[in-house]
């Protein structure tokens, strides 16, 4: 027998705190008694509804956030128990965690590398690629010698182009399931949008 | 139909009592304070008799007890050294803040402490958060008096720049005026959401909220009821109260310059900072005029022009629109994507603030809801929303990046500023010394890198780490922020378990005795109130007997047996007499000595009656209605 698609994942349903009757996995509320469940462990992509892809549309993103925000935020539980409230909270940092890391390409392609056990951030490796330092150097070079409004804009097209294009990339490393070129593409997206950060803060300031 | 109904005293309806409970809107301003209520979002500032919606946020400490308003404004001629104002800008501040502010601020500060700064006014040492306190009780009862009935809960306003320690006297004030805080909201999101729901607007929006006191520029994308701000920014003590120092200023050192030195005392400081007001205001709408200074009985005329003001205000103004640049950039936007500029503030009426805001913005700023009242009007509906269910839905930032002081006086930042809340985060650190049993943990807010740029809000020691190598243990740092921008932290030793857990109170806040000091002295005046209240609905509900005694009489007099009329005219007589006094027990007592009294009296009524509603009829009649007694009602049965 061959299995297609996704695999039901066999999971066992938590116990409401409020009723004590069964909550399937992830469930935000309790199927009897409607009480809000505790986040639990799901990962960023699961409490969204997505599949662990490097490919997904913001505006969707944006929309599960939304509908699941308007359920769970303490807004929505400002009247009810302490307990309530609490579980509540507990669920709407879980969700604005999970928005902020899928909406942002780099975020999102570094925490799909975490899951797969290689860590991108802080792991003191980050410069021993000479062709990238040396890429960073020139970039930071421009932006420092850029005088005027038009010549900063020059230096954040250039590196939007830049960022686009490494964003292009990661798609096709994580589509052929190459990690270490996804890596190596990730921290050249974390220069340029250090970089473009910088340039924005400076056009604001030569303006 | 029964003649008498008596109620257990304290059991009567209150006019509305059953409704759901009222939430209402509060903007508690550097200036004015101002409340708002919401219906069907339908959202109405709540004025006083006279149609004034602003309350001045001034207090005066009069023999008589605290007074609040214009009634306390009145005062600073006659009484100045009693009269507190503009005492948002002490909110969560400490000695240290209050060098920083020292001479901007006509009232005598005790900062000797340490800690929350006190006020001096006579010979009360008065907290910040006791006088917003008074501010908030003052907003309150008005708006019970417009309601006509009680209000406990309510959504304040802060402004978006208040750092925790800010907050969280915000939220104390408001709890010792007798208030539950639903939650606080940032002034300038208050306002976009008064202005996107009154003009359903969808897009990215900057919000430019300039006060009496404080400044904050906030960046919104308003899109199907979802109110989410990408980025904030803003100077806690920035605000109209820097323009009017900076013309007092001014005027003084003219006469100064025709006059020779002289000393001021606080009271004419404070009137010298009033008519720069009224110059600053009266600029709006005029070119020029004449202002009086009145220094030791002689006054002064000091000329200001709209070009001079503009000239003063200058560096206020230039370091609002730096600040608007910093979060535009913060929000990752261009100037290009932003699709229009909210004015918020009073301050926002000086016509070379909205010059500024049109040419950074290069757009006509919105300024179609009264900029006092917009942000009450926005907290108003955040009250419905929270109370009464809504579709909309604020998703708000942290103001100032939290972090922990690390070797060398540096900040390690843990939660970065414009993450949108509730948020938390964990950092783990470790030991740097053999056997270090015991690590202190430092918490600060702020953008700096270093401990002494930033502000401290908490430090605890995570004491009885277990003797290991330096570098070995590994101590878990994690800060919870919530809905409310308010900060807690707990640190737990992974390989042993220990956990200590902290709400960020202390540095500048109110001590854990003080707070619970204040609450008990508000609480004692919670069972005053609750004690007259008793009272008054006993002797409403004696008053009420009485009356149905009366009726009950004028039409069955007749009924009565020999010697009744005498009992019940002397209980009667007990109950009048009992409501002229003021001992609830004794009018509940003589209530119950009527009432069983006059119920053989009201029993025969009511059989006569039932008798009389029979005649006539036959029994079948009554077996089909569901409201009589005599058939067992079939629903009931099933139940």
């Amino acid at each position: 027998m061959r299995l297609r698609g996704v695999l039901p994942r066999l999971t066992t349903p938590n116990a409401c705190w409020s009723c004590r009757g069964p909550v399937p996995a992830a469930e935000p509320f309790c199927p009897t008694c409607k009480a809000v469940q505790p986040p639990g462990q799901a990962d960023h992509f699961s409490r969204l509804g997505f599949a662990r892809t490097f490919d997904l549309d913001p505006k969707l993103v944006e929309r599960r956030y939304f509908e699941l925000q308007r359920k769970l935020h303490p807004d929505r539980f400002a009247t009810r128990s302490p307990k309530e409230r609490a579980v509540s909270q507990a669920q709407a940092t879980s969700l604005n965690e999970a928005y902020e890391t899928l909406m942002d390409p780099l975020r999102r392609a570094a925490y799909l590398l975490k899951l797969s056990g290689i860590e991108t951030i802080g792991d003191g490796k980050t410069v021993a690629d000479p062709a990238l330092l040396m890429e960073a150097m020139e970039m930071r070079e421009a932006l420092a010698e850029a005088r005027t409004p038009a010549e900063v804009d020059s230096v954040v097209s250039g590196a939007r182009r830049d960022a686009e294009a490494a964003t292009a990339q990661l798609s096709r490393d994580f589509a052929s399931e190459d990690l270490e070129a996804a890596k190596k593409t990730t921290l050249r997206l974390t220069y340029l949008d250090k970089l473009i950060d910088d340039a924005r803060a400076r056009r604001l300031n030569v303006a | 139909m029964t003649l008498l109904q008596l109620h257990e005293p304290g059991e009567t309806p209150l006019p509305h009592e059953g409704d759901q409970a009222l939430a209402v809107g509060i903007d508690l301003g550097t200036t004015n304070s101002v409340v708002a209520i919401s219906a069907h979002s339908k959202p109405e500032v709540l004025r006083d008799a006279d149609g004034n919606g602003l309350v001045p946020s001034v207090v005066a400490y009069t023999d008589a007890g605290p007074v609040v308003g214009s009634a306390a404004q009145a005062r600073i001629v006659d009484a100045p050294e009693t009269v507190i104002f503009s005492v948002k800008r002490l909110m969560g501040r400490g000695a240290a803040d209050v060098k920083a502010l020292a001479g901007t601020l006509p009232y005598k500060l005790d900062a000797a402490q340490g800690g929350m700064v006190r006020l001096l006014i006579g010979e009360k040492r008065l907290t910040p958060v006791e006088v917003s306190a008074e501010i908030l009780r003052a907003v309150k009862a008005q708006a019970e008096q417009h309601l006509g009935r009680e209000v406990t809960k309510a959504v304040v306003t802060v402004p978006a720049y208040f750092d925790d320690a800010a907050r969280l006297a915000t939220k104390d004030a408001a709890k010792l005026a007798g208030l539950e805080v639903l939650r606080l909201v940032n002034e300038p999101t208050a306002a976009a959401l008064a202005y996107g729901l009154d003009q359903a607007a969808e897009g990215i929006y900057a919000v430019y909220d300039l006060g009496g006191g404080t400044f904050d520029i906030s960046i919104l994308r308003l899109e199907k009821g979802v109110f989410q701000v990408l980025a904030t920014g803003g100077d806690a003590s920035l605000g109209g109260d820097d323009f009017d120092h900076a013309i007092a200023e001014h005027w003084l050192a003219d006469r100064k310059s025709e006059l020779g030195s002289e000393p001021i005392t606080s009271g004419e400081a404070k009137q010298t900072l009033k008519s720069a007001r009224a110059a600053k205001e009266a600029l709006t709408s005029r070119d020029a005029g004449d202002f009086p200074v009145m220094l030791r009985g002689k006054t002064t005329l000091h000329r200001l022009t709209r070009a001079e003001l503009d000239r003063l205000i200058q560096p206020w103004v230039d370091k609002t629109i730096a600040i608007c640049r910093q979060v535009v950039s913060d929000a990752r936007l261009d100037l290009s994507e932003i699709q229009g500029v909210v004015l918020v503030g009073g301050s926002t009426r000086v016509p070379q603030v909205r010059r500024a805001v049109e040419t950074f913005f290069g757009k006509t700023p919105l300024s179609d809801i009264d900029p006092d009242e917009v942000v009450a009007l926005g907290a108003a509906l955040q009250a419905e929303a929270l109370t009464s269910g809504s579709e909309t839905l604020l998703l708000d930032v942290l103001p100032l990046s939290l972090g922990i002081e690390t070797m060398g006086g540096l900040v390690e930042k843990i939660v970065d500023r414009n993450t949108p809340i509730p948020v938390a985060k964990a950092q783990e650190f470790t030991t740097y010394q053999d056997g270090q049993a015991a690590m202190l943990v430092h918490v600060v807010q702020g953008e700096r890198e270093t401990v002494a740029e930033c502000r401290s809000l908490a430090r605890f020691v995570l004491a009885g780490i277990p003797p290991m190598t330096a570098g070995a243990a590994r101590i878990r740092v994690t800060f919870q922020v919530d809905a409310d921008g308010l900060l807690t932290v707990s640190a737990s030793e992974k390989t042993t378990g220990i956990e200590q857990r902290v709400e960020v109170k202390p540095s500048y806040g109110l001590s854990e005795e003080e707070m619970a000091r204040m609450l008990e002295e508000s609480l004692e005046h919670g069972r005053e109130d609750m004690e007259r209240r008793l009272l008054i609905e006993n002797r409403v509900e004696g008053q009420r007997v009485l009356l149905a005694l009366r009726s009950a009489l004028a039409a069955d007099a007749s009924m009565l047996d020999a010697g009744e009329a005498d009992r019940i005219e002397k209980a009667r007589q007990g109950l009048a007499r009992a409501i002229e006094g003021d001992d609830r027990d004794r009018i509940k007592a003589a209530v119950e000595a009527l009432e069983d009294v006059a119920r053989p009296f009201a029993e025969r009524r009511m059989d006569r009656a039932i008798r009389a509603g029979l005649a006539g009829h036959s029994i079948d009649e009554f077996k089909g209605d569901p409201g009589g007694c005599l058939a067992p009602d079939p629903e009931e049965e099933k139940s």
